[in-house]
């Protein structure tokens, strides 16, 4: 399978500036659990500030990937560089941070306390009450960790997380098990974080996140990248819009010669109601609304998650496992 | 695969980066090397400490067992030295059950992800340990203070050297059961660890000596009584009356459990480090 990659904004020249070295690069990123293959290949480069998603079903491979970013674990094969260098030594300078998708607290320490005592590892660190008021767990500060609701609990993490004011910020699937409000709450945290520069990675696979929140969504299927671009572009990728409209007293073989037209791909007819796919939507709207009856004309893109499925679901689909 | 294909045939873009040649990259040279942190944060090891002395159950079978074996044993005595006997056996016991539930309670870390959550830290996973076996010192000691506390009011009478050199015994005599709490914190998932350490630390205080006297074994489980973990402490805490074994044996022996538990824990613990 080949990776499909679209042209992003222009790489900065390297070397020129301490800026332009890229907050990761991964290269031939390769993990293997006996002869499962988890993640295959992976190349992946992103600069400084971008918001990037990792998206992709379970089983794709993204929680391997961070693992080796964060260096919990080693590549089989393949070349891992946080902020020019390795996962363990930016680690080590609080140039990357974490925040997990499940446990790591200690429920028989308070938020504040659990604040500190990540706090007092670093070398330097931001000031704990800025930290907390920004995580917005200031108000809960001197409560069990046992007794924070899950939201409470992830942005306690947040918290930890930004204690060190890292470059690049890892998410892994942040918002599992959230409610809405809570979801929404941690979003609008990170949303205010990331326009102050921060570099943001975080695998998900709710599509409406990496739309909402990612300048840029890499699409993850069994190990590789497999369409990587903004949101648009990637939606763009399964190419094709719907045109949907009113048809009155069509009759199935007018409706079928549509499928004549350039860029069709398929039309159907339900009621007096016209339903097409196509490359082409300008040609097809053009053509409904002068050559024929038809009225409240309707075009949509395909959603993100027609291309989600129509990218990571190929022929045969593949064993999950990780 | 048409969507893929209809994607794009560009070749990827982004190999413009620089290339470190290997992939051990180092830091750049402007970049000031990482500051090491200290082995003993005190931070963390504050910390700890109350973490442990917030859980009931370390505070229950570490302090509070011993000394209602000691109100219910020292009755018994009619001398005071045997008072200081009953009380001293207890002390040990309750310093070594302090250590190993400290060290066990490793398994926490490791099951809550916690330990994990560190490795996202410039903490040392060797820092972790150090800081595991501080934490197992200090707790050990109150049992150790308390014990012998309730031992003297109680009717024990011994020299203040004595008592002293009875409670050094049992306090440093407790380091090999930090380890070996450790590295059943390492073996074994939480629930089952404290449950282990739990009847393990009865069954080594048994045949150590601390709830029947070696006396009372006949002489091929007293050869093996000395063969086991307990027995350094147990003999050392009583030696300045009980004479029961020379302190070379005994220090030997605590020396000797230290260096096995210690070198089981680190391999236990090199184990999960590489996993976690």
């Amino acid at each position: 399978m080949s990776t499909a990659s679209i042209a992003r904004t222009p790489v900065p020249d390297p070397g020129t500036a301490s800026a332009s070295v890229p907050a990761l690069v991964l290269r031939g990123l390769t993990q293997r659990f006996g002869n499962v293959t988890a993640v295959d290949g992976l190349d992946l480069t992103v600069q400084p500030g971008e918001v990037v998603a990792f998206l992709g079903p379970n089983g794709a491979g993204k929680t391997s990937t961070l693992d080796m970013v964060l260096g919990l674990t080693r590549p089989t094969a393949g070349m891992v560089q946080v902020c020019g260098t390795t996962p363990r030594d930016a680690v080590d300078r609080g140039w990357i941070s974490a925040v997990m998708q499940t446990g790591g607290l200690l429920k028989d320490l308070t938020v504040a306390e659990t604040v500190e005592l990540t706090a007092s590892l670093f070398a330097s660190h931001q000031p704990l009450d800025a930290v907390m008021e920004r995580a917005g767990i200031a108000g809960i500060a001197e409560r069990r960790v046992g007794k924070c609701s899950g939201g409470e609990q992830q942005r306690l993490r947040f918290a930890m997380a930004l204690l060190s004011d890292p470059r690049l910020l890892v998410l892994d699937e942040p918002t599992t098990g959230m409610d809405v409000e809570g979801r929404r709450a941690f979003w609008g945290a990170i949303q205010a974080d990331a326009q102050k520069g921060r570099t943001v990675i975080f695998a998900t696979h709710y599509l409406e996140e990496a739309d909402a929140y990612a300048d840029r969504v890499v699409l993850v299927s069994r190990g590789r990248v497999v369409a990587d671009g903004t949101a648009a572009q990637v939606r763009a990728m399964s190419s094709g819009r719907t045109v949907r409209a009113t048809w009155p007293g069509a009759t199935p073989a007018e409706v079928d010669r549509l499928g004549l037209l350039d860029g069709v791909e398929s039309v159907s007819l339900t009621g007096s109601t016209v339903t097409a796919h196509t490359t082409d939507s300008d040609a097809l709207a053009r053509h409904l609304l002068t050559a024929t009856p038809c009225r409240d004309l309707e075009v949509t893109a395909r959603g993100l998650e027609d291309t989600f499925l129509a990218l990571t679901q190929p022929t045969t689909f593949p064993q999950e496992q990780r | 695969m048409t969507a893929t294909a209809q994607a794009t045939q560009t070749t990827p873009t982004t190999p413009t980066t620089p290339m470190r040649t290997t992939t051990t990259a180092s830091a750049r040279p402007d970049q000031p090397p990482a500051v090491r942190r200290p082995l003993v944060n005190p931070t963390y090891l504050r910390l700890e400490l109350r973490r442990l002395l917030r859980n009931r159950r370390t505070l229950i079978f570490s302090v509070l067992l011993p000394v209602v074996f000691v109100l219910s044993f020292s009755g018994a005595q009619s001398d005071p030295q045997g008072k200081a006997y009953v009380a001293i056996n207890f002390a040990v016991y309750g310093a070594m059950v302090a250590a190993a539930v400290t060290g066990a309670a490793v398994s926490i870390d490791r099951s809550s992800g916690w330990s994990r959550q560190l490795r996202l830290t410039p903490l040392r996973p060797t820092s972790q340990v150090v800081t595991k076996v501080l934490t197992a010192l200090v707790l050990a000691a109150l049992p150790v203070v308390v014990v012998l506390g309730v031992g003297a009011l109680m009717g024990g009478r011994l020299s203040a050297g004595e008592w002293l050199g009875a409670a050094a015994a049992a306090w440093l005599g407790a380091i090999p059961f930090a380890g070996l709490g450790l590295a059943v914190g390492y073996l074994v998932p939480a629930e089952t660890a404290m449950q282990v350490i739990g009847a393990g630390m009865s069954l080594l205080a048994m045949v150590g000596g601390l709830f029947v006297p070696l006396s009372v074994f006949g002489t091929t489980m007293r050869h093996l009584a000395a063969l086991t973990p307990a027995w350094g402490p147990s003999v050392l805490a009583r030696y300045s009356f009980a004479h029961e074994a020379s302190v070379g044996a005994g220090v030997t022996s605590i020396i000797v459990w230290g260096v096995l538990f210690a070198a089981a824990a680190a391999w236990l613990f090199r184990r999960d480090t590489a996993r976690v």
